[in-house]
């Protein structure tokens, strides 16, 4: 992340490398140093180390029933079926719609007047509808990852070259085919852009959904502890949240990367 | 076979301004099938849209267009486009480039192999089938997709300015080609050029068009010129310079250059 005004110049790769890290450094050590100087209590502002070791431990001793490790995996699990079905609904759905005016009429004035809903703002609603196990957290990340899913394979299929689904016409190419191999191809740089967002989207809607609904996940340790006044536990999985977070980000800015350098010149 | 017919076709595209522009007005033509007919005309005639018309990619505004008897509603593999900038599949081999329509059709794989390797070895092109577009060169790409077409064995083939992007050898080298092959294989052709010598040398009719609007301005039959000469059996630099081909082209000339305007 790179907050720059114009009049910067762009920092060579090492050169931001350092100073990242330096960032990291500054914010960690000024915490620690708060921490250890004892003009907050502990019991407000665990010190960066605190929270560390209690990560440690919430690894191999269970916290809300579950370890840790557990609870990462019931929330990534979630995550996985929420952004799963938003992209499989709305890469499709996004495409078509770009490919028929018809469809695109009809969807686009409730998609635009749903995507107001903040995905937090589903939670009542989806716990009433789909309850408190699986299905309501589902939704929640639903709502939050569906809208860029749809819109980047709208826009991509936009911009993929008239001419291109002309000549698959001509050459007898139906409608699923030229969706998935003229359209689906062209727009893929945008889609993948669009499935980083998504993502990123998801898995903060996720954390939130599971503060209101869930009886296992990163989102309810957190509520949990924060009810036993456990400020480290609380912290802990903020920062647990922050890593896989970035983890998820890293590895689809990749992708992204790697989808553009194949696709870009071509 | 199927034959191509323009009756009184009149096509305009709406403007901003809210009067209608008219790119082509009562145009009537036939093709015969198994006929080769060249359209020439300045640009902005109208000689695209014509094409697009039948292609189904476009529909007149007043008027019919029928391929085999039949209205033209959509697009179909019975009539195989060469646009005129290339239309490949970026994200596709050569070989999957001219496979496309093959798998549209459900030719199994092993004939599609077989296909693919026979266009391949007529455009002079082995060795690239794993290639992708952007790694050809302009000619090259322009080669892939006359294949593309030709694979899929259409009634009709269309095609809008196939040679544009070749140098001049690789031009005369298909050109020579496509009258091998359409006189051993004839297809009903629309072919679209700026170039008169190719018109006059490939085509059993030429079609002048004019413009302002795109309309028929004369029809320049060259086949018994090109039977009772036999061009067909000599290679192209002879055939152009016959007389009888030097005036035709002339012919053709004369029709074209009455309207052609500084900015083209
Ligand atoms: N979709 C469209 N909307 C508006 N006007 C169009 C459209 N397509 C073509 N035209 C206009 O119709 C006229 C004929 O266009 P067309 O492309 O058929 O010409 P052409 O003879 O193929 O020209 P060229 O030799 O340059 O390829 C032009 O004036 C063009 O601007
Ligand atoms: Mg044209």
């Amino acid at each position: 992340m790179a907050f720059m005004t114009i009049a910067d110049r762009a920092p060579h790769p090492r050169e931001l490398m350092l100073l990242s890290v330096a960032g990291a450094v500054l914010f960690f050590g000024g915490w620690q140093l708060l921490a250890m100087s004892g003009a907050v209590s502990p019991q407000t502002l665990p010190s960066p180390i605190a929270v560390i070791g209690t990560a440690w431990q919430l690894a191999f001793e269970p916290f809300a029933g579950h370890t840790l490790l557990q609870h990462i995996v019931a929330s990534l699990g979630r995550f996985a079926m929420g952004f799963g079905l938003a992209a499989a609904i709305g890469v499709p759905l996004g495409l078509a719609m770009g490919r028929f005016r018809l469809l695109d009429d009809i969807v686009s004035p409730i998609f635009e007047a749903l995507r107001f809903i903040a995905p937090l703002a589903w939670v009542p609603f989806a716990a009433l509808w789909f309850g408190t196990g699986i299905g309501g957290p589902v939704m929640v990340i639903f709502a939050g990852a569906f809208p860029p899913c749809l819109i980047n394979a709208y826009r991509g299929a936009k911009l993929v070259e008239v001419r291109l689904v002309e000549a698959a016409q001509t050459l007898g190419a139906g409608g699923f085919r030229i969706m998935a191999e003229v359209l689906l191809p062209g727009a893929l740089p945008s889609i993948v852009a669009g499935l980083r967002v998504s993502a990123g989207l998801a898995w903060q809607s996720l954390v939130g959904a599971e503060l209101i609904v869930a009886s296992a996940g990163i989102g309810y340790v957190m509520v949990q502890a924060q009810s036993n006044l456990a400020p480290a536990i609380v912290m802990a999985g903020m920062l647990s949240v922050g890593v896989i977070g970035l983890a998820i980000d890293v590895a689809l800015r990749r992708a992204e990367r790697l989808v553009k350098s194949r696709w870009g010149q071509a | 076979m199927k034959d191509i017919r323009f009756d009184n076709v009149t096509k305009s595209f709406p403007t901003r301004s809210g009067t209608p522009f008219v790119a082509i007005r009562d145009v009537s033509l036939a093709v015969a099938e198994r006929e080769f007919v060249a359209v020439v005309g300045p640009s902005g005639s109208g000689k695209t849209t014509l094409m697009r018309m039948a292609a189904g990619l476009d529909h007149p505004s007043e008027g019919s267009v029928r391929v085999g008897g039949r209205e033209v509603t959509a697009p179909g593999p019975d009539r195989a486009v060469v646009f005129q900038q290339f239309a490949l599949f970026p994200w596709k081999t050569v070989r999957e480039n001219i496979a496309f329509g093959l798998r549209c059709k459900g030719v199994p794989r092993a004939r599609q192999d077989e296909i693919v390797a026979h266009y391949l070895k007529l455009m002079s092109m082995e060795g690239t089938e794993d290639r992708f577009p952007h790694q050809l060169s302009g000619g090259m790409q322009q080669r892939v997709a006359i294949a593309r077409s030709y694979a899929i064995e259409p009634d009709v083939l269309l095609m809008d300015e196939p040679f544009g992007a070749l140098d001049a050898q690789t031009r005369t080298v298909m050109q020579e080609e496509l009258v091998r092959l359409t006189r051993k294989e004839p297809r009903t052709v629309l072919f679209i050029t700026h170039a008169v010598d190719e018109a006059v040398y490939l085509a059993d009719r030429v079609v002048v068009l004019a413009r302002d609007p795109g309309r028929l301005r004369e029809i320049i039959d060259i086949r018994p010129t090109r039977e009772a000469e036999d061009w067909d059996s000599r290679p192209i630099d002879q055939v152009m310079d016959l007389a009888s081909f030097t005036h035709l082209r002339t012919q053709v000339w004369r029709l074209l250059r009455d309207q052609i305007r500084p900015d083209d």
